[in-house]
């Protein structure tokens, strides 16, 4: 242990401590910027600076180890003098527009700002000259240089946790400015939308693009029925930006929230999650089938999960050698806005062409996703709109909804109905405990082997998880799986992802089935979450998915009577002509920079 | 604008795949070709495994690793302080006349380009200027002028 005074406070705390750590330890408050607890140190913005005893200079508290016997004063008035500076100099290179910015109340630097309660500028503005730009390019982010102070958690965010890195610090000085490969425009580099990179940035220089006002425009459209869909994700999440603290559920709230906005309709993407897993698991099966007992070497394994369009992305820019391994199946959001203007819209008699589907999504690639050529089964664009968890918070407040009284409230039936499978979708590990749920039962006739259903090799944060799991007592049509083992494995974060694939195309590992979520903690830690989100974030909302999972009536997804009359009515089987029709996509190979 | 053929291949071969190899293999590029094209640039990202955009940040970071279209000859005037009070206004505007270009700019027949730079250390011998590697200094109109009729019948 090390042993520190902290504006005379003694602090005991492990080797390797930063003094910002430290000084949290004991409840001291230091501003910080480039700070995030999900990222290396950087120590290049300052507002973490403290005067350290025998120094000469002023120290980042952020970049510099706590050591034996330090004193340090974060309270001082050459430290507060400095540190006012350094927001000053940020802010007179910054255009100040908050009132009209789409980060107002949360921003750090407006707080920052705010906290010095600066009257008079003593440094000229320089917005003007700066000819900054701003890249709306992106179908998922709007990128504006005005905005940005150059703390580079984006770039670390992009690299560290998403082995991307498409954007990266170009020039140098006052030229300095965060730049994807030669300045192009964000929607023609190897980003993959997820939006791991806004939902860190500290000032509204990265924010989504949002489709708030789209939306609001269909619900007050009265020839358009207009219909709602919402990631399982989302409902451990929205309440963080409503008042609640984070892991707390607010299901039945947000679905009333959604009728009192205006849906005709609020229905569930557990129930094509729920779908997905019939599908998938299926798909999984005819492959396994194809490769194991009729030796048909076309067949590509593993199959990798294909609900997370970042990750899809990923693999189109840098591994399009491996895309014949990605399950064909759409995405739960795209499924469901393929029924949604086919199957639903035949159902209640209502003309495809005057459904507007909205989607609430934990994520900014969804919005990409929707976008995609591919996306028109129905004959027409599948899904709409696409907001994320935060814009739906926005419409909350715009429509003045008071979240923390309005009653609880039930789905619309019809794709509304879901099982615990479909849920746990949200977490890292979902999609696979889901498919083991269904297809081991397919294959056994029982049970999956584990504790009240819950596969618990699956879950977690570690960044890989590996299981494998051996089939015994095969019914009849599965007879040839008799006793083999199933290995499967799990990634989330696309860094974590890169460490699958490199292992798998130098042959290190041989999977069968592997889940893969672009972001970290899977949809729970989404590009579209609250911000700020972090590991202790992402971990309340993964405890509030498995509770939302447990307290589920029925949690195996073959057991979804929605997904079961669905075949009955109209798809047939899963995998059947229709299904490829209507529920399959295929991909393409892009550029790798 | 050039094709980078082999020549990455050669380099990362010769200096090593690993990421600190970078620098060495941007230097020898620009020293055959004066400038780093988008191609040449994303050749390096695969050969070292690392991202086009990280090598378009340390390039973009060094000025004389150029990511602009440059001449065969790349004519860097000195801006500093001391060849600005010994004359480089003068110097430039010898230049510009004689290639009919502006600075930032390159001749139609990309022989010549012409830049400023920051000091280049020949303070003492000011005004100075460099074409590619070459120093010329204690420079009037008259004797750029000349230099710059050599290179153009080379
Ligand atoms: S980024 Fe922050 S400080 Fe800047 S205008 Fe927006 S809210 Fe204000
Ligand atoms: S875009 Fe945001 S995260 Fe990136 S450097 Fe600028 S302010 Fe920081
Ligand atoms: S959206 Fe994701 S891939 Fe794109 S720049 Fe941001 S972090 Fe990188
Ligand atoms: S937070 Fe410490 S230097 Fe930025």
């Amino acid at each position: 242990m090390i042993n520190l005074l902290i504006n005379d406070q003694k602090v005991a705390v492990q080797n390797g401590t930063t003094v910002l750590a430290a000084a949290r330890k004991l409840k001291i408050n230091i501003p910080t910027l480039c700070n995030h607890d999900d990222l290396c140190v950087a120590g290049n913005c300052r507002v973490c600076i403290v005067e350290q005893k025998g120094a000469k200079t002023l120290i980042a508290s952020c970049a510099t180890p706590a050591a034996e016997g330090m004193e340090i004063h974060t309270n001082t008035l050459k430290v507060r003098n400095a540190r006012k500076h350094i927001v000053e100099l940020l802010l007179s290179e910054h255009r100040s527009d908050c009132t009209k910015c789409y980060k107002n109340q949360n921003c750090e630097l407006q707080s920052l700002a705010n906290d010095f309660a600066f009257g008079d500028h003593v440094f000229l503005d320089l917005v003007e000259d700066k000819k900054y730009s701003i890249d709306r390019s992106s179908a998922s982010f709007i990128k504006d240089d005005s905005k940005c102070i150059r703390c580079q958690r984006c770039v670390r965010t992009c690299s560290e946790l998403q082995s991307v890195a498409a954007i990266t610090v170009a020039n140098k000085g006052a030229h300095q400015k965060i730049s994807s490969f030669h300045n192009r425009p964000m929607s023609q580099v190897v980003c993959t939308n997820c939006g791991q990179c806004v939902n860190r940035c500290p000032t509204g220089a990265l924010v989504e693009k949002t489709a708030i006002d789209q939306v609001w425009d269909a619900i007050y459209d009265p020839d358009k029925h207009v219909v709602v869909q919402t990631a399982p994700a989302v409902r451990v999440a929205l309440g963080e930006d409503l008042g609640y603290d984070p892991g707390e559920r607010v299901t039945g709230k947000m679905v009333n929230a959604l009728r009192q906005l205006g849906f005709n309709s609020v229905l569930d993407t557990d129930f094509s999650a729920d779908l997905t897993i019939m599908e998938e698991g299926t798909e999984l099966l005819v492959r396994l089938k194809k490769a194991l007992v009729d030796g048909d070497k076309s067949i590509s394994l593993p199959m990798f999960t294909s609900c997370s369009p970042g990750w899809i992305k990923f693999v189109e820019h840098k591994y399009p050698e491996f895309l014949p391994n990605m399950s064909t199946c759409k995405s739960p959001q795209q499924m469901f806005g393929a029924l949604a203007k086919t199957f639903y819209a035949k159902k209640n008699n209502i003309d495809p062409s005057k459904i507007v589907s909205v989607s609430i999504m934990p994520c900014t690639a969804k919005k990409f996703e929707a976008d995609r050529p591919e996306m028109r089964s129905s004959g027409f664009k599948d899904v709409d709109y696409v907001l994320t968890t935060r814009e739906l918070a926005v419409m909350i407040k715009q429509a003045g909804i008071d979240f923390r009284n309005i009653e609880e409230a039930n789905y619309d039936s019809v794709m509304g109905n879901s099982t615990g499978a479909g849920v746990i979708f949200g977490a890292t590990g979902g999609v696979m405990e889901a498919a083991l749920r269904t297809a081991y039962e397919i294959v056994t006739g029982r049970e999956v082997p584990f504790g009240n259903l819950n596969i618990t090799p699956v879950r977690g944060m570690d960044g890989v998880k590996e299981a494998t799991i051996k089939i015994e007592g095969c019914v009849e049509a599965w007879k040839f799986l008799e006793g083999a083992e199933l290995k499967v494995a799990i990634a989330h974060g696309l860094a974590n992802a890169n460490k699958i694939m490199k292992m798998v195309r130098d042959g290190k590992a041989t999977y069968h089935f592997v889940e893969i979520m672009a972001c970290p903690g899977g949809c729970i830690g989404g590009g579209g979450q609250p911000i700020p989100t972090n590991l202790k974030i992402r971990q309340k909302r993964m405890a509030a998915i498995y509770a939302e999972d447990e307290h589920k009536e029925l949690r195996k997804s073959h057991l979804n009577p929605d997904v079961i009359a669905i075949y009955k009515e109209f798809l047939d089987q899963p995998n059947s002509h229709k299904s490829h029709e209507l529920l399959h996509t295929h991909y393409v190979e892009r550029d790798n920079y | 604008m050039y094709q980078v053929g082999n020549l990455v291949k050669e380099l990362s071969d010769k200096h090593g795949h690993a990421r600190e190899s970078l620098m060495p293999i941007l230097q020898a590029i620009v020293q055959k070709h004066n400038y780093l094209t988008d191609e040449a640039m994303v050749e390096v990202a695969r050969e070292l495994d690392i991202s086009a955009a990280e090598v378009y940040g340390t390039a973009s970071f060094y000025t004389f690793l150029d990511t602009q279209v440059k001449g065969k000859y790349v004519i860097r005037v000195c801006k500093t302080i001391t060849c600005s009070m010994k004359g480089k206004s003068d110097i430039i505007q010898s230049i510009e006349e004689m290639l009919n270009i502006k600075v930032g700019e390159t001749t139609p027949d990309n022989q010549f380009s012409l830049i400023e730079t920051n000091c280049i250390g020949w303070c003492h011998k000011a005004p100075a200027i460099l074409i590619n590697d070459l120093p010329f200094t204690e420079l009037t109109p008259e004797k750029v002028t000349e230099i710059i009729k050599d290179y153009m019948q080379k």
